[in-house]
């Protein structure tokens, strides 16, 4: 008798232990998280656990790319673009058990737009001076005041995690599917399903369906894919085209391809008038001719094929095709034409001389392109421009420069001449994109903080960013930033190269999977993905 | 151990000759990307397949041999002047310019070279032209380089300084020049010529681990280094023995180095 209960007992611990473990989802953070606090988040492992914690008052689908509401059941935005008043859920309680109510809302947007907690967050919604001036109408209403209109407003609330003003367990107390549970400094992080989670299914059934998410501390990619292969993690949020490769070639039912993502590789010319970069250099850089025949004479299908193997489409423009709503559709793809590009150079005052292009003047066309080193698509992608310019008779020395030297050159001497590099657009709204137009910013790389804008279409620029950031019209702002696209295509003071595709990994295990190309691509859904 | 020294300078000289000729037993054009095959397996029109940009592997690596085998000789013979120069001295006055001078060699022995490396090579002109890179980068791997062997070559001075056979020379009237040229420079030869072969496959390597961080030689010039780097993922080189001919290249070459430096075959 006593064998057999020994027996039953084992039996259902061991049925306990493997219940456990088909519950938590096993991924990697590539680095360890720098904060837990909501508002401070400015590295990627801590926004991941800030997406997994944070409850929000409104979502933007990332399949439909259109707004939901979470916490909020309805909002509101005033016309002069300033107000956003919500209404709020009812009976919500934090993970801790403390209730849910627009005093929280109002703590957090305190807290947010405090000028001493210099919070990242809080950044997107200073549109202006003055303080913020909250209302809270009820307990289940509350409005908020801008000093000035916050273009997309609503949307800028997808990133805004509620905090308990009263809880004592401060921020770790939160309203999404989990909550912190342990973290080892170098090891993990645990994440354990939040009980007091408001969400349920359609047949009632309380979200998430996982019991736990554990996050691995593992800087090292190749290491990550091997565990993804032997099973010991679940999911890989972003991998490499070369990574991906050799997984789909060895287990193709792991891997993912959402098609081309928002990120953009491109390259740009230093136009800084100070820069100690010799005045005929300048010249060329700052002509639009010169810049348009070197956009024209890339070949970008090669580049796709060969350095991102297939995995990445030719780049456009500043917005990607697969940015539904803000792409400008009218414009076309840049086609390979290195014999025009040559024309458009003779019309500029180059000529080709014994397989060297020179400038009016007889100098010769030289110049280096810097890129980070180690990043060995941009490398790729640097070596393989080198082979299409020496076409049009232009030199081109590549230089891999470690990543501090190379942002140090960028923003602080400007001593180079052309750099390739890229962007991650985290924002579907064009609005994220507002400090690299406006002359007079610090992010407006090839000729950053121009007193005045230097070029009539730079100033035209300045008009139209401004314009669609205070337009609470979608259609004018769309008009507006099409504008924008229309003169960045037109001028290409940014050359754009590709748009990498979005590519994901995950176990077969997994279920309820709606990969997407807007961060974070495989588990946005997170309270509705299961594990069997 | 004479059969392996005849195969080690069989070896050297092979890989030499081939580094020599590269431009007869391959493409002379290492640069130019053939993108309708990167990746490609050995054909019968790129013996070793192609790089991922398509450019001719078997070019690649004989141009490369020829880069990393020429200069890092060169980077060793400046590594050893200095070190000759410092450390030499150091052991022959004794005292304490012997003891500043090793405690400066020690300091520079801490010092991280590889970010020494870095900066250095974040310093260069932008528009150096890549064998311009190439040689700086070796220049500086030499000007780097001399502290270890200047240890060792400060021991062998400071033996001499206090050997019977110099003070008998001093007693034959030998000083100054004649005592550094007659006594001195034949007694330390042996263990400069050492030194001088320990540092080639160093060089070698450094220039190499420069090149799998990316910071070596410049685009589109080939070396090890830059050729090594397709090794850097763990599962690149599966089944593609082709990948892995710099890197038996590297491992001949250093390997044959360290033969010819066995105790035994140094009969200076």
């Amino acid at each position: 008798m006593r064998r057999a209960s020994a027996i039953i007992v084992l039996l259902l611990v061991f049925i306990a232990n493997a219940w456990a473990q088909a519950g938590e989802l096993r991924l990697c953070l590539h680095a360890e998280p720098k904060t837990f606090n909501p508002i401070q988040v400015v590295d990627e492992p801590s926004e991941t656990i800030r997406y997994l914690t944070g409850g929000v008052l409104l979502r933007v689908n990332r399949t439909t790319q259109q707004l939901q509401p979470e916490l909020a059941t309805s909002w509101r935005v005033s016309k002069d673009g300033r107000t956003i008043t919500f209404r709020l859920r009812d009976h919500i309680y934090f993970s801790d058990g403390t209730p849910f109510s627009s005093a929280d809302v109002e703590y957090t947007v305190k807290q947010m737009m405090d000028p001493a907690a210099h919070s990242p967050t809080g950044d997107a919604f200073r549109s202006g001076p003055g303080d913020v001036i909250t209302n809270v109408i009820s307990p289940t209403e509350i409005s908020i005041t801008f000093p000035a209109p916050v273009a997309s407003l609503d949307r800028q609330f997808d990133q805004v995690a509620i905090m308990s003003a009263h809880s004592p367990k401060k921020e770790l107390a939160v309203l999404g599917p989990f909550y912190l549970a342990d973290y080892k400094p170098g090891a993990y992080v645990l994440l354990n399903r939040n009980p007091n989670y408001w969400k349920k299914d359609a047949s009632g059934r309380q979200l998430p369906y996982l019991n736990s998410i554990r996050l691995e501390v593992q800087p090292n990619r190749d290491i990550e894919t091997l565990e993804l292969r032997r099973g010991d993690i679940d999911l890989i949020n972003s991998i490499d085209a070369e990574s991906y490769d050799k997984l789909n070639a060895a287990a193709p039912q792991l891997t993912h391809d959402s098609g081309q993502s928002f990120d953009t590789e491109q390259m740009w010319f230093n136009q800084v008038a100070k820069a100690p970069v010799p005045d005929y250099k300048k010249a060329w850089f700052r002509s639009t001719a010169f810049r348009r025949a070197v956009s024209e004479a890339i070949n970008r299908s090669d580049l796709c094929r060969i350095a991102f193997l297939g995995r990445a489409t030719p780049a456009i423009g500043p917005v990607s095709p697969a940015n539904h709503f803000w792409f400008n559709a009218k414009l076309v793809p840049i086609s390979y034409d290195p014999a025009a590009a040559l024309t458009q150079l003779q019309g500029d005052g180059f000529r080709k001389e014994g397989g060297t292009l020179e400038d009016r003047a007889g100098n010769p066309v030289e110049f280096s392109i810097v890129t980070n080193a180690g990043n060995k698509y941009r490398e790729r992608m640097a070596t393989m421009i080198q082979q299409d310019l020496a076409k049009l008779g232009m030199k081109v020395n590549v230089v891999p420069l470690d990543f501090p030297s190379l942002i140090e050159r960028i923003t602080q001497t400007f001593n180079y001449e052309a750099v390739l590099l890229g962007l991650t657009n985290v924002d579907w709204d064009p609005n994220g994109q507002m400090n690299v137009w406006l002359s007079s910013s610090e992010n407006h790389q090839w000729n950053p903080k121009e007193a005045a804008p230097e070029t009539p279409w730079e100033a035209q620029l300045d008009r139209l960013v401004r314009a669609q950031a205070q337009s609470m019209d979608p259609k004018k702002r769309k008009q507006y930033f099409d504008q924008v696209q229309e003169i960045v295509y037109d001028h290409a003071p940014f050359i754009y190269l590709v748009n990498k595709n979005a590519l994901s990994a995950y176990s077969t295990s997994l279920t309820g999977m709606q990969p997407s190309v807007l961060r974070p691509q495989t588990y946005w859904n997170i309270e509705t993905i299961a594990k069997r | 151990m004479k059969v392996a020294r005849a195969i080690a300078v069989a070896v050297l000289l092979v890989v030499s000759l081939c580094a020599l000729f590269a431009g007869k037993l391959s493409s002379p054009d290492y640069a130019f990307q053939y993108r309708e095959v990167p990746d490609a397996a050995p054909s019968s029109a790129h013996l070793l397949g192609t790089d991922d940009l398509g450019r001719d592997r078997l070019s690649r690596t004989l141009y490369g041999t020829r880069i990393s085998l020429s200069l890092a000789p060169i980077a060793a013979l400046i590594s050893i002047s200095l070190a000759s120069l410092i450390g030499g001295l150091a052991g022959f006055l004794g005292g304490w310019p012997e003891r500043i001078t090793m405690a400066v060699t020690d300091l520079f022995l801490c010092l991280p070279w590889l970010f020494l490396l870095l900066i250095a090579r974040s310093l260069l002109p932008l528009n150096a032209a890549p064998l311009t890179s190439v040689l700086i980068t070796f220049l500086t791997l030499g000007l780097l380089g001399w502290a270890a062997a200047a240890r060792v070559i400060c021991t062998e001075a400071r033996e001499f300084r206090t050997s019977d056979i110099l003070l008998q020379a001093r007693a034959t009237g030998q000083h100054g020049w004649r005592l550094l040229t007659m006594q001195f420079v034949p007694r330390l030869r042996p263990v400069l010529f050492a030194q001088f072969l320990i540092s080639i496959p160093v060089f070698i390597l450094s220039e190499a681990n420069l090149g799998i961080l990316g910071m070596g030689v410049a685009e589109p010039l080939p070396s090890w280094g830059s050729s090594l780097r397709e090794l850097e993922s763990f599962s690149s080189f599966s089944g593609e023995w082709w990948k892995l001919v710099p890197f038996t290249l590297l491992v001949l070459v250093v390997v044959s180095f360290q033969v010819l430096l066995s105790r035994e075959e140094i009969s200076l």
